[in-house]
């Protein structure tokens, strides 16, 4: 168990590094070394904070994640501009949308809660104070069903195969 | 560098700034905070990856070489634009909303900026 307590998060490590060598933008051994240094000591003193090691069950999801999330704030980013252009205001329907939650890792909240902000048109407000559902603030919409449906299916259906 | 390449950046620069205006319009027109905050997410998806993309694109004909700085800013900002919105929805409900003129949630817990988690002190009060 001494790795376990020398190395107690390895992908925040190797992200750590990655991170560290992009910052620097030269790949040289004397980076690779600081790099790694930064990856271990930085977990190593933020331990306390993070007790349970998050479980990554298929990697390749992310990817295909990552993707549809960044073709998904392309579309909304669209859509939101032409909502901001031409609706009157007067005729922007906002809605308070709660989304009950099948998650339970506070990892898989986290990107699910950043997810739905960055797509724009919905921002994570709260979550529900046992953690059970999350409440989403939709800038126009005239059918908070499909909002709910498309969070869920899209995004928390995904999360709950990576995580999970 | 080619026309091709001088295209695609202008291309993006201009998307870029088409988004950032929005945004920035968006502040304007809207009527309330927690509508507001919809506008500064746009531009900092499109907005400032439209000028991310031109700058990769440039830099990879200008100098040859392939600038990951680019990535990073994309990587910081995805982790923190989500949280400043948090905060800000999250101040604005505290002070703004009550209650009651938000749906309920799904479970016998209230939203968390009203009710305390399960485990602490006022809720084994509450429970007794």
């Amino acid at each position: 168990m001494l790795l376990r307590r020398l190395v107690p998060h390895p992908l925040l490590s190797l992200t750590l590094l990655l991170v560290w060598l992009g910052l620097v933008n030269k790949f040289t051994l004397g980076n690779l070394i600081l790099g790694t240094a930064f990856g271990l000591i930085i977990p190593m003193l933020t331990a306390a904070y993070w007790p349970d090691r998050p479980k990554i069950g298929r990697p390749l999801k992310i990817i295909e994640y990552g993707l549809i999330v960044l073709w998904d704030i392309v579309v909304a980013n669209i859509q939101v501009a032409l909502i901001i252009l031409f609706k009157r205001e007067k005729k922007i329907q906002s809605h308070w949308i709660p989304v009950p939650l099948e998650l339970t890792s506070a990892e898989a909240i986290t990107v699910l809660a950043g997810t739905i902000t960055m797509t724009p048109g919905t921002v994570s407000a709260t979550l529900c104070a046992d953690g059970s559902s999350i409440l989403v603030h939709c800038l126009h919409t005239d059918d908070p069903d499909s909002v709910r449906e498309d969070i869920k299916t899209r995004y928390e259906k995904r999360l709950k195969e990576i995580f999970e | 560098m080619s026309i091709f390449a001088e295209l695609i950046i202008s291309i993006a620069l201009i998307v870029s700034g088409i988004f950032g205006f929005v945004g920035s319009y968006g502040l304007i027109k809207l009527k309330d905070s927690i509508q507001r905050l919809h506008a500064p997410t746009k531009a900092t998806t499109l907005g400032v990856g439209g000028v991310l993309i031109a700058s990769m694109v440039f830099f990879h004909f200008e100098k040859g070489h392939i600038s990951i700085h680019e990535l990073l800013i994309t990587l910081f900002l995805f982790l923190t634009a989500p949280i400043t919105a948090n905060f800000i929805a999250k101040t604005y409900m505290a002070r703004n909303i009550k209650e009651d003129e938000l749906p309920p949630s799904t479970s016998s817990y209230g939203w968390s900026v009203y009710d305390d988690p399960p485990g602490t002190e006022e809720d084994q009060t509450r429970l007794l």
